[in-house]
């Protein structure tokens, strides 16, 4: 079978057999320890100077933001915002409790669907699991109330976030997601709009994700 | 694949070829300018580099251990992981994963590694119709080409050749549709594979890197097709190299904060994506099955020789980005999967040093590539490691050998060396006292054809160094 020659091959390169029982206990040390490397300073802020680096780099990276007080302004600042963009005012919303709990009917003009995206969606809502300010970067992992497909589909993409969810590092929001258990199938880190430069090394935002990428942030509850 | 002769054709074809100039121009300094203001944005990129290469180093002196550990945890999340030790093994499993879900079409992410086992035309050959999703690989395959840079595929391509691939191929959209801008080209790929997206039976992607802590394959987009090929289809696969493991989410992250920076110098790729295993009883989306081809191709034979520092390598093309051949040429005349540097180390390895003899001398030995290489590969050493082993083997052409004779015979015997030296610096700086240089020279003509050589000035680097040392000591 092919692993065997594989590994055989591989532990007579490393002029040895397999690795001994002390060794393979210490290796299997450091992978239930996971220790951090380097965390660059600018992954260590408090939390005011979090959120503010944290916005500069979304748009740094061709995103947009709007900085909300309350749960309650949300509706508002949608319908707001897809008026700006001459946007329909329709959404489809993941079906996660945070979002659900939004009184949308402070903006009553927007018409909602919720669960997951269908092709013909133009905008969708989801929520984020955590920020990440180095970088300016979503974490968005896959479960029944957060489909993979409403983060790519759409090509408006509106990512609500509560600001306490905003950390320095990945290593943080790793930890937190760790805390609730085993990895989701797939946790997709988000650093602004979809984009290709592959057309003579020139960046066009929109390749096959969103083309826009607004995220709101939240400080307080409803 | 390439014997002296070809390569130096090659590369003299494409040093002539105007278009493709034009685009190595446009290319090269981006990336080498994108690089350096994102390291200087991170003070701590050094120390990064550090991390990085012992994270890999330490990955790689336990890759049996860091393998079994990985495999264990796909499979407890419900994957499959084939192992597959050659190309041919990898191409029939896949193509056995696609019969089995009756797949007619299979969109694909882009993958160095798929590129690798030529597996396009393998299933194309077996009746299953592989559609590239990533914007440069598609065009290159509407073209019939291979891509010319590792994460830039179509780097050697200009908009109107997009434009006249485009009407060529899609013959169903109107033939006097205006391309106004280059977004326009944009548009009409995105929708052209919207529909291949949605109606695709299997989607293949590579792997960035593979974490044996969770069983997690990680890959890396800018445009979110790698994400639309692993989770709208119903069967997933990852296709990969055995080398890609490292032990844990911690180390991954340290990598990927080298990884964008070096490649692109964006502080991190838009779309960075850790799959584990199928879609849960719960989830509303994501594939049913999960597999993980595990490809050897001769990697296994790099540990404990001279190149196993190569198998660091995390694929981000700075070498390549910051090497004067390469940006001179361009990755096609290296004819080699990968070019570049990185390639030019890999290749031999891969394919046989017999059969790519050219690549390991394609260098100016300048260092670049090794400055710039976010886990500190040693490129210009390995390259003449292949170098040493071609003139064991006399793979290197007569008239080199004979050179290499000559000088060998003058550098054993010092004071000839110098007095030859010293006799060819004083009569040439003599003869060239008027004009200071040269426009012709006997025996050196290839050099004097396109440019002037220098006349010396006063004496050899020898006698210099001596006389400096003897007015330091007064």
């Amino acid at each position: 079978m092919s692993r065997d020659s594989i590994l055989g091959a591989i532990r007579r390169g490393l002029k040895r057999g397999a690795l001994p029982a002390d060794q393979k206990a210490m290796l299997a040390g450091r992978l239930a320890a996971h220790p951090r490397q380097i965390v660059p300073a600018r992954g260590m802020l408090p939390l005011e100077e979090r959120v503010t680096l944290f916005a500069q780099f979304i748009e740094r990276e061709f995103g947009t933001v709007a900085r909300l007080g309350r749960l309650d302004e949300v509706p508002g600042a949608i319908a707001a915002y897809l008026a700006e963009q001459n946007l329909p005012p329709a959404l489809a919303v993941s079906l996660h409790p945070l979002l659900q709990s939004i009184p949308f009917e402070h903006a009553a003009q927007l018409r909602l669907r919720f669960g997951t995206t269908l092709p013909s969606d133009e905008v969708c809502l989801t929520q984020a699991f955590a920020g990440i300010a180095e970088t300016g970067t979503l974490l968005m992992p896959s479960g029944p109330t957060r489909p993979t497909s409403n983060n790519l589909l759409p090509d408006n993409a509106i990512v609500l976030i509560e600001a306490v969810r905003i950390f320095g590092c990945y290593e943080e929001a790793f930890d937190l997601l760790r805390a609730q258990g085993a990895m989701p199938r797939n946790v997709m880190l988000i650093t602004g709009p979809s984009r290709s430069a592959d057309i003579e090394q020139t960046l066009e935002l929109g390749a096959h994700g969103p083309r826009r990428l607004h995220v709101l942030i939240v400080d307080g509850a409803a | 694949m390439q014997n002296n002769g070809a390569f130096q054709e090659n590369a003299k074809r494409a040093m002539a070829d105007a278009g493709l100039q034009q685009a190595m121009h446009r290319a090269g300094p981006h990336f080498v300018a994108r690089r350096t203001a994102a390291v200087a944005r991170l003070p701590e990129f050094e120390a990064l580099r550090e991390a990085g290469k012992e994270i890999r180093n330490h990955a790689i002196a336990n890759l049996d251990f860091y393998l079994e550990t990985y495999a264990a945890a796909v499979e407890a999340s419900g994957g499959v992981v084939h192992w597959c030790a050659t190309a041919e093994e990898a191409r029939q499993e896949i193509l056995s994963i696609c019969r089995k879900a009756g797949a007619k079409t299979v969109t694909k992410g882009k993958s160095m590694v798929s590129e690798e086992i030529g597996l396009n035309e393998y299933l194309a050959a077996h009746a299953v119709t592989p559609v590239e999703t990533d914007l440069g690989e598609y065009i290159l395959q509407l073209r019939e080409e291979g891509p010319s840079h590792i994460i830039a595929p179509a780097l050697h391509l200009g908009r109107a050749q997009w434009e006249e691939s485009f009407r060529k191929s899609h013959t169903d959209l109107p033939k006097d549709r205006v391309f106004r801008e280059r977004r326009d080209i944009l548009t009409e790929a995105r929708g052209k594979l919207r529909e291949k997206f949605l109606a695709a039976d299997v989607g293949i992607t590579g792997a960035n890197f593979l974490i044996a802590e969770t069983g997690s394959s990680v890959i890396v987009t800018n445009e979110g097709n790698g994400d639309l090929t692993q989770t709208l289809p119903r069967v997933h696969i990852v296709l990969t190299g055995i080398e890609k493991v490292v032990p844990t989410i911690e180390d991954t992250l340290t990598l990927l904060r080298l990884l964008a920076r070096s490649a692109t110098g964006q502080e991190m790729s838009v779309y960075t994506t850790f799959s584990t295993g199928p879609r849960r009883a719960e989830d509303p989306d994501g594939p049913h099955e999960y597999h993980v081809v595990l490809l050897d191709n001769g990697r296994s034979g790099m540990v404990g020789t001279e190149f196993q520092d190569m198998l660091r390598c995390i694929r981000c093309a700075a070498c390549m980005n910051h090497c004067p051949v390469y940006t001179a040429i361009g990755g096609h005349a290296y004819d080699s999967v990968y070019p570049g540097p990185m390639g030019s180390v890999l290749t031999p390895m891969l394919v046989g040093v017999e059969n790519a003899a050219a690549l390991p001398n394609a260098s100016t030995f300048c260092g670049k590539c090794e400055s710039v290489c976010p886990v500190k590969i040693p490129l210009p050493n390995l390259m003449r490691h292949w170098r040493e082993r071609e003139f064991e083997r006399h793979l290197t052409p007569p008239l080199a050998r004979y050179g290499l004779g000559l000088w060998a015979y003058f550098a054993r015997r010092p004071t000839l060396y110098r007095l030859a030296t010293r006799a060819a610096a004083v009569s040439l700086g003599w003869l060239g006292r008027g004009r200071g240089h040269f426009g012709r020279l006997p025996f050196v003509g290839a050099w004097t054809r396109t440019r002037d050589f220098p006349a010396p000035q006063g004496d050899t680097f020898f006698a210099q160094y001596a006389a400096r040392q003897r007015e330091a000591r007064k």
